[in-house]
């Protein structure tokens, strides 16, 4: 098992948003052993919007996980701007994530009893902060939901409420925002808004997308796809299109994750 | 289906223990309760059949008296020579048993158990006849000595030899102790202390002559308790009572199951609180379970499983439940029972150890009990477990079909209006039952704002968590929102507790008012500035009066008696007074007539002479231990609370050969003297007479106020279970809500709650939801003590005092129960993992 590097790593330049220095994740022991993530090092570019692609179990999620602090590495260290996340109590990680980090699931995005607005500006609430009325504007008319602002997620469709989720991991100008499978539980439709909206806010607003999915075509639209297979990176790509994620992961059916890419990924 | 019963019981464990615990307090209080009385009754059994008299002569008064009060009706001496003359007769001896003998030690403490009686008795050792047995020293002989009983002996920490002080309702002796005795098998009368004399002494202290209590006759051999009470009742003819050994214990027993089963009636209702709130948590926790099974049970219906199967597999856990509850209560009131007895035991009332009395009866109603309440709780989630339809099974986003909240608003009005109707009926005394139909009154307005509850919830809880949400900003925002967010789940946590606090407002309310309107009964009708009493309300000396009237400054002392007596076919106190000194200290409103006729007759109040049909120049028969007297009524007066009834001229009820006795004496006194100022002559003067207790008019009014608060504790602290109880609910909700909100509690965490703010959230829920119980709770309680003290006021309770000081305290109580039951659920909410709540199914 590969181990940190011995010399603590200067801080991460301006530019990266996130970033994981020989990370490793081990479930069980023994005969029961899974390796979940084996020695992954990767920095996700600040103003980007990367994909994490992969097959069933390769770790995609775990590595997620991981890097939002939700989940804790075996060995390896990760950073969200200049924090370095290991041995952070949860009081100290709890804040973090409520200050540097958002968050989009699969489902099951809101509080059943707060309205959408509510909804929007939960952690700044739960800081007990006021949220940049301008900025919250901003990402309001952005994501168009204006008129809905005082229902509640019942009363939202699917889509709607993935953008209020959105809007909410956007509101407290987070360093970066994790979506998990964003698009896993909508329709088509509904899936372009939310992954549209997504792109948006890296281009218009400037903020830091990393996203999990299996889909192809959402991956497409990101700037960057980091493919793993078997809790390892095992391809790199820049400026992804639909066929060209749809051929990579094609690889993985036919070759099986087991072989890394041994020739640079296609792309323009 | 069996096996997923099984299955699922194993499953959730915890939450059924928690609400097989509800089950469990309320039958132990059941079988508690059984136990306690049971135990008692073969105790108290044991002690009539401690001799083998074959026959008993008593007085044939024309009633027993309720009250021992002094009037202890007695046999002519000469009756016991007629009875040992009787063929067949072997042996027959008298004995004297009278109450108000009282043992002072060297502190003035008087010696036995509060409120147990104080018994002068004659001494006999023959142990056919009597249960005494001397354990030291030698039988009593003259004026001058007495025997006692070992656990008064023990309590005054006397022996053979010592003199100690004896307080008779006569004069004040100090005899020396010449033996110790032992009563029966266990020792002591029921906590009853007893002082036995030369029984010709006894008869002269006590019984004023050669006279006797009852006689006890053995038969020769061969001759049958039913003949020899045949003969013994030829020869002494009227005026004599005449019954077989067996049938004087029977009628003993029969007067000791009455006064039992009242203890036991007044715990069961309790218990009958206690299980009714255990049905709301019962209710709450399998609805809460079925919700969450849904997509478990539409799969066993995609399966093939039955509408029915489905509601038999739900009615079955309920049952496991039920008998586990119902076994754990039995366990536990057995427990129960052995608190109450060394409770007993430290009043002075020792139940023999290792005989706790467990009847089949105790355990087949405890397990019924269980059973029927807990199966019967879970019956309306069972039956909308199966109105889950199978496709659930597939798609998450299926609730259970609910019916409308106005179908329960309307049904919860009519209920509640029903209950407030039957409540009004009971109270104005309607139908053969009216006590039982106040209670059925009660537990339907108790249902019925249960029913109706949900529909109100949502409107009062967000008044109730205003502030909340102002003071803890979104934790408290999110915290009320969940309060409110279940509407049938919060109303029937809440309703749990409402029904506690509910009694204990209505109960608090009374019992404020009846201390207002003693207070001003009092105000208006001693203008004594002492008053003279024993704490037990035991008759006592004519001297008592005497004495304080000689002390300097003293205007009037006036000594009152109580007799009682046969009136119209009740038995009632009968006041016996002089009009001239009486009219000193009290002031009766006439109505009719003169108060100075009490002296050639009688007055009646108002309310008693309406009751009765007596007006001024009627003529009333009253029968007093001693015989039938008529007098004619001279006046009607307004009746005050607990001055009320038939006042008779004493040296009239005197003459009717009650005893000379004093129940009060009213002490003013002089024009111009400072009461406060003769206080300490006072209490000099009554120094021989340790019985009685000075008081002064405050002081009286502080006395009442506190035996009513004394009385208040009690049902308190018995109302306390159903509070427990309550909290039992609010804590199976939380848990059971914080396992349904798994994942929105793992949202909240990665958007940035903290441990704290969680557990915070959790608990503000829960002060919400208590707190929304005791709101209504309160409203009820006061709605039923305003109630009660207007069907009360005739009975003297007629100012309405509400005691809001109370009333505060219980809101606080419930906003503190509401902290303490979220301890738990917070805690497992706040150790959550987060990443496995975000993921969770």
């Amino acid at each position: 098992m590969t181990a940190a590097p011995d010399q603590q790593p200067a801080a991460p330049a301006g530019g990266i948003a996130a970033r994981a220095e020989a990370l490793t994740k081990v479930y069980g022991s023994g005969d029961t052993q899974v390796v979940a993530l084996d020695a992954v090092s990767c920095s996700l570019e600040r103003g980007r919007y990367t994909a994490i692609m992969g097959p069933s179990g390769s770790g995609k999620s775990t590595l997620m996980h991981c890097l939002a602090g939700l989940d804790e590495a075996t060995s390896g260290q990760v950073w969200i701007g200049d924090t370095a996340l290991a041995g952070l109590k949860d009081n100290d990680l709890t804040k973090l994530r409520r200050d540097q980090v958002g968050f989009v699931f699969q489902a099951f995005n809101l509080i059943p009893t707060l309205t959408a607005l509510e909804n929007i500006t939960l952690p700044m609430d739960i800081a007990g902060r006021k949220p940049d009325q301008a900025w919250l504007d901003r990402v309001i008319d952005t994501i168009g939901l204006r008129p809905r602002l005082g229902h509640r997620p019942s009363e939202l469709s699917g889509g709607q409420q993935q953008r209020v989720a959105c809007a909410r991991a956007l509101a407290s100008q987070p360093a970066v925002i994790f979506a998990d499978e964003p698009t896993g539980n909508l329709d088509s439709a509904s899936g372009a808004e939310v992954l549209g909206f997504l792109r948006q806010s890296v281009d218009e607003l400037g903020q830091t997308v990393v996203m999990v999915t299996h889909d192809p075509g959402a991956a497409s639209y990101a700037d960057r796809v980091i493919f793993l297979g078997d809790g390892r990176i095992v391809d790199d790509m820049a400026d992804p299109t639909t066929d060209l994620v749809h051929e990579r992961m094609k690889r993985f059916d036919v070759t099986g994750a087991d072989h890394p890419a041994t020739h640079p990924a296609a792309g323009a | 289906m069996l096996k997923a019963t099984l299955r699922n019981l194993g499953a959730h464990k915890l939450r059924l223990l928690m609400s097989a615990l509800a089950v469990v307090l309320g039958v132990a209080f059941v079988a508690g309760t059984f136990v306690f009385t049971d135990t008692l009754g073969k105790t108290f059994n044991e002690l009539f059949t401690q001799t083998e008299t074959d026959v008993v002569v008593t007085p044939d008064s024309a009633f027993t008296p309720n009250q021992t009060a002094g009037v202890a009706p007695s046999l002519p001496g000469e009756m016991l020579a007629q009875v040992r003359a009787v063929d067949g007769v072997k042996r027959a001896e008298g004995n004297v048993l009278v109450d108000g003998v009282t043992l002072v030690d060297d502190e003035d403490n008087v010696i036995g158990s509060p409120g147990a009686p104080h018994y002068g008795v004659s001494w006999s050792d023959d142990a056919a006849l009597s249960p005494l047995s001397l354990v030291e020293g030698r039988a009593p002989a003259g004026d001058d000595e007495i025997a006692i009983d070992t656990q008064a002996a023990k309590q005054a920490g006397v022996e053979v030899g010592d003199s100690i002080r004896v307080v008779t309702p006569g004069p004040s002796l100090e005899p020396k102790i010449v033996g110790i005795f032992r009563y029966g098998a266990t020792g002591n009368l029921a906590g009853a202390s007893l002082t036995a004399f030369e029984p010709e002494v006894a008869q002269a202290l006590l019984l004023g002559g050669d006279r006797w209590s009852a006689i006890d006759a053995l038969a020769e051999p061969g001759v049958t308790q039913q003949t020899l009470a045949e003969r013994v009742s030829a020869a002494l003819g009227d005026g004599a009572k005449v019954q077989t050994g067996e049938e004087a214990q029977d009628e003993a027993a029969a007067q000791l199951t009455q006064a039992l089963s009242f203890i036991n009636t007044f715990l069961l209702v309790f218990a009958f609180i206690a299980l009714f709130v255990g049905c709301f948590i019962i209710l709450n926790t399998f609805s809460m379970l079925v919700a969450q099974r849904t997509r478990e049970l539409a799969l066993l219906r995609a399966i093939g499983a039955s509408r029915r199967q489905v509601t038999r597999s739900v009615l079955g856990e309920s049952l496991v439940v039920g008998i586990v509850g119902g076994l754990g209560g039995l366990l536990l009131g057995l427990g129960l029972a052995v608190g109450l007895r060394a409770l007993f035991a430290a009043l002075g009332i020792e139940i023999p150890a290792g005989s706790l009395v467990i009847a089949p009866r105790t355990i087949i109603v405890a397990m019924v009990v269980g059973i029927v309440v807990t199966v019967g709780s879970a019956y309306f989630p069972a039956r909308r477990a199966a109105h889950i339809p199978p496709v659930a099974a597939m798609r998450d986003d299926i609730a259970l079909p609910t019916r409308s909240l106005h179908v329960r608003a309307v049904a919860g009005t009519v209920l509640a209006a029903l209950g407030a109707a039957a409540l009004a009926l009971g109270l104005a005394g309607a139908g053969p039952q009216p006590l039982a139909l106040v209670g059925v009154g009660a537990l339907l307005v108790f249902v019925g704002v249960a029913v109706l509850s949900p529909s109100i919830s949502r409107p009062v809880v967000g008044l109730l968590g205003a502030p909340v949400r102002r003071l803890w900003g979104a934790v408290g925002v999110l915290a009320v929102g969940n309060a409110q967010r279940n509407r049938r789940r919060t109303a029937s946590t809440a309703s749990a507790l409402m029904i506690g606090l509910a009694l204990v407002a209505a109960i608090g309310t009374l019992g404020a008012s009846t201390t207002a309107s003693t207070d001003a009964t009092i105000d208006r009708v001693i203008g004594a500035d002492y008053i003279v009493l024993n704490p037990g309300f035991q008759p006592f000396s004519t001297e008592v009066a005497a004495a304080v009237a000689e002390v300097d400054g003293v205007g009037s002392s006036v000594g009152i008696m109580q007799t009682p007596a046969l009136v119209k076919g009740s038995q009632v106190l009968i006041t016996g007074l002089e009009s001239g000194p009486a009219s000193s200290v009290v002031s009766f409103e006439l109505v009719d007539g003169t108060f100075e006729s009490v002296d050639e007759g009688m007055v009646v109040d108002e309310e008693t002479a309406k009751a009765d049909g007596v007006a001024v120049g009627d003529t009333v028969e009253v029968t007093w231990l001693s015989g039938p007297q008529s007098y004619e009524v001279g006046g009607i007066y307004v009746g005050e609370g607990t001055f009320s009834g038939y006042v008779v001229g004493r040296s009239l009820v005197v003459a009717a050969g009650n005893p000379d006795v004093d129940f009060i004496v009213y002490v003013k006194a002089q024009e111009g003297v400072d009461p406060t100022s003769i206080r300490p002559d006072l209490e000099a003067a009554l120094e021989p007479f340790p019985t009685v207790e000075l008081t002064s008019q405050a002081e009286f009014k502080e006395q009442i106020r506190g035996q009513i608060n004394q009385l208040l504790a009690l049902v308190y602290a018995l109302l306390g279970l159903a509070v427990v109880i309550a909290i039992l609910g609010i804590i199976n909700t939380l848990a059971l809500s914080v396992i349904e909100r798994t994942r929105e509690i793992g949202l909240l965490r990665a958007v940035g709650m903290t441990r704290g703010q969680l557990r915070r959230m959790v608990r503000l829920e829960s002060v919400v939801i208590a707190v929304y119980g005791a709101v209504l709770g309160i409203a009820l309680g006061l709605a039923f003590g305003v109630t009660l003290q207007r069907a009360l006021v005739d009975q003297g309770i007629e100012v309405l005092s509400i005691p809001w000081g109370l009333l505060a305290a219980v809101l606080v109580v419930a906003a503190f129960v509401g902290v303490f039951a979220a301890v738990w659920p917070a805690r497992r909410a706040a150790r959550l993992d987060v990443l496995r709540a975000v993921t969770t199914e």
